[in-house]
């Protein structure tokens, strides 16, 4: 028994039969030349379309996992549909083993919905449960078949691995049926799996069933999950459903527009899948799906807008730069108030506020190149005539609204400082003028004068607060 | 369909006050065995503000649950406005605990306040031009016309309770209840929030809310249900507000700062009486 289920996990499916070496054919199947290869990748990208779209719904209902349990249940199914074509003496035929398996994918979702209503067990462990007893059902089931010894049942490995590269049009027409059924559900009721996925609780107090809803999801995974089989396989089918939902989550902050996301990285997915086991002919195609749609992801990791890691960093790292050279600016001007001479040493700046000397050369450097200061000679700077407008009006900023604390808020002077340093930032000039109406007189030229001691003066523990924003 | 169902089930039987916006009786909720509320019964009338009050695990989300037919009950019976919930769904408002969904769902507030019209829009249809222009008169009724098309999860936490409280508001209901809204929010969202509470209750609606802060109930309800698995009192403000019916929701849970708050909240209401 266990020769058998080895020999299933040792096989791939091969690729696109077409592809043999060179890159003239490579080339063939990238422009689509041949009808067969037009099918593969119209079946492939079809099913990650769908994929895209039905495993928004489950990640955002937070049963991402319900895809596997779907995929790995079906193995009893269609082994279970395959000994009983076989008893009655008929002929292997696909939808019948399909039907099968989707019948014990139905039972499966059953299954963990029962199960978690029941037994207050936790939704992860529930899945788990039912996805290995099934699996494991399965492949005992499947062992009785091999030792059965029929000759039809070398088609079974199709299941576990999918069969992308052999698929002919008729297993894309039943991907295309399958797959209009579930968007045209999905479509028709958006606004309902909206309301269900984000507060459930709130959909239930309209009157809308909720379990019928669920119900529905479940059925459309059921199906995607059945077409998926098709292409890569009962094992990775999950992948379909959570790698392209999870990857639009970097890209967008709508709905509708992770929806769309999702479905076309799981198409792009598939396609490049697919293309990419035509080029390496002997790698399995399926298995290079779930592979170009991991890479997508990545690349979704990094590089999606909404929180996308290098946009996050690199958001972090301009605020980091507009905040230091703030504190740069005023520094020079609190120098200059203190010393009553305009060109600053970096010992000076460094007294007034603690910054590292790696830290402060780098704003000095950004300052110098934004024509905002002049390095007089090796250590001595001086603010440009456009630095010292800027400079004003931060200084403004800052002491308008250190006054303004002062006066309304009854901050003690040492803390105004503090608290004022987190907020010029982000003053915007309809706050300024409030505080300007609100302050009167007490503006009426120039910057105010400081409220509190400049410099040294100030307590070191401020400062490290306020060196920590450079770092 | 309503009428229909009158027909077959008479609405409202002689242990219910027709008169009442909420009216319970004997209603007994158990999960897994262990009975949260305990034969509750009262009657809770039309426009008033009301609290539920009590200490944690005193049932009062339950309670509400319950009305909603969130959770099943064990026994008992419901009227909801003088009917039974199905027959007056649409005119029940709900702001769920803010902590019971997922704040980093892709939605903007203005999606979140539409949720409030998907009964009133109807299966396969989509929100339309007028459903957002009510969404936003809702958001503007909370302070937060600006933060229309912000995503849910960059909002405060205030925020975030004034735009569940938004969304009740396109609700246009006739009932309310409200899970907790001042929780954890600061004292400028609490007083946009009372705001609105009592524009709806001098409307003629009845809003029924979980409250935690003893401090406050004296001040801001007309209506007081004590609830601690059993009803311990239920009544106007005037007649249950009393260090007995406290002592008996609290027993010896009543610490030292809640007992505190309760006295300034009395006095306070007492000075502002006089």
């Amino acid at each position: 028994m266990s020769d058998g289920i080895a020999t299933i996990f040792a096989m791939g499916t091969p690729s696109l039969a077409v592809a043999s070496t060179g890159g003239e054919d490579f080339l063939r199947i990238l422009l689509l030349q041949d009808f067969n290869t037009r099918v593969v990748v119209a079946g492939a990208m079809l099913l990650g379309a769908v994929g895209g779209v039905v495993g928004t719904f489950l990640l955002l209902r937070r049963r991402a996992l319900m895809g596997d349990v779907m995929g790995h249940a079906m193995l009893p199914g269609v082994a279970a549909a395959f000994l009983a074509v076989q008893a009655l003496g008929l002929e292997r035929s696909l939808p019948v083993l399909l039907l099968g398996g989707g019948i014990a994918a139905t039972l499966a979702g059953l299954a963990v919905i029962g199960l978690r209503r029941v037994s207050q067990l936790d939704d992860d462990a529930t899945m788990a449960i039912v996805l290995s007893g099934f699996f494991g059902l399965g492949v005992v089931l499947l062992s009785v078949v091999q030792s059965s010894g029929g000759g039809g049942q070398a088609g079974l490995e199709d299941f576990v691995f999918g069969k992308t590269a052999s698929m002919v049009t008729s297993d894309v027409v039943v991907i295309a049926i399958g797959g209009l059924l579930v968007l045209s559900v999905a479509v028709l009721f958006f606004k309902e799996f909206r309301l269900l996925c984000f507060d459930d609780a709130f959909a239930a107090s309209l009157g809308r069933p909720v379990m019928g809803l669920d119900l529905l999801l479940l059925s459309m995974t059921v199906v995607t999950a059945l077409v998926g089989l098709q292409a890569v396989g009962l094992i990775l089918v999950v992948a379909l459903l959570v790698i392209p939902a999870a990857a639009a989550r970097f890209l967008t902050d709508d709905l509708r527009w992770t929806v769309a996301f999702s479905s076309l990285i799981g198409a792009v997915g598939c396609w490049l899948g697919v293309t990419l086991s035509a080029a390496a002919p002997g790698l399995p195609a399926g298995a290079m799906i779930v592979l170009a749609t991991a890479g997508l992801f990545v690349v979704a990791l990094f590089t999606g807008p909404k929180r996308g890691l290098l946009p996050r960093w690199w958001l972090g790292r301009s605020l980091r730069r507009a905040v230091g050279r703030d504190h740069l600016l005023r520094s020079m001007l609190e120098c200059r108030e203190v010393t009553g001479n305009g060109e600053i040493t970096a010992a000076e700046l460094m007294m007034n506020r603690s910054w590292s000397r790696g830290g402060l050369s780098g704003l000095l450097r950004v300052a110098r190149r934004a024509g905002e200061m002049i390095q007089i000679d090796r250590d001595r700077w001086r603010l440009t005539d456009r630095g010292e407008i800027e400079a004003a009006a931060m200084v403004r900023n800052h002491r308008l609204w250190e006054h303004y604390l002062l006066e309304y808020a009854h901050l003690a002077p040492s803390h105004v400082d503090r608290a004022a340093d987190r907020i010029e930032h982000v003053l915007d000039p309809v706050l300024v003028r409030r505080l300007e109406t609100e302050l009167g007189a007490l503006v009426d030229a120039g910057p105010p004068a400081s409220p509190h001691p400049l410099a040294d003066e100030t307590p070191p523990g401020d400062d490290v607060v306020a060196g920590g924003n450079e770092s | 369909m309503p009428v229909h169902h009158r027909h077959r089930n008479p609405p409202i039987g002689p242990e219910h006050d027709p008169q009442a916006a909420l009216s319970i009786h004997d209603v007994t909720v158990a999960y897994h065995r262990r009975p949260v509320l305990w034969d509750l019964d009262l009657d809770i009338p039309r426009g008033v503000l009301a609290a539920v009050v009590g200490p944690n695990g005193a049932g009062k989300s339950t309670m509400i649950k319950a009305c909603l037919d969130l959770v099943p009950r064990v026994s008992g019976s419901i009227r909801l406005l003088g009917d039974e919930l199905a027959a007056v769904q649409g005119r029940i408002g709900y702001v769920p605990q803010r902590e019971t969904v997922d704040w980093d769902f892709p939605v903007s507030a203005l999606d979140v306040v539409c949720m409030g019209l998907y009964r009133k829009i109807g299966w396969f249809r989509s929100v339309r031009r007028r459903h957002r222009n009510a969404a936003m008169e809702a958001l503007d009724r909370v302070g937060l016309a600006d933060f229309a098309g912000r995503q849910i999860s960059r909002l405060s936490g205030g925020q975030q309770q004034r735009v569940f409280l938004a969304r009740a508001l396109v609700q246009e209901a006739d009932l309310y209840f409200m899970d907790e809204p001042f929780a954890s929010v600061d004292a400028a969202t609490e007083e946009a929030i009372l705001e609105v509470l009592r524009s709806l209750r001098d409307a003629g609606r009845t809003v029924i809310v979980v409250h935690h802060d003893l401090q406050t109930t004296r001040d801001y309800f007309d209506w007081l249900v004590l609830l601690n698995t059993r009803l311990v009192a239920a009544g106007s403000i005037e007649e249950t507000w009393t260090p007995e019916n406290l002592r008996a929701t609290y027993g010896g849970r009543l610490t030292l700062l809640e007992a505190a708050g309760w006295a300034m909240g009395t006095a306070g209401s007492g000075q502002r009486r006089s």
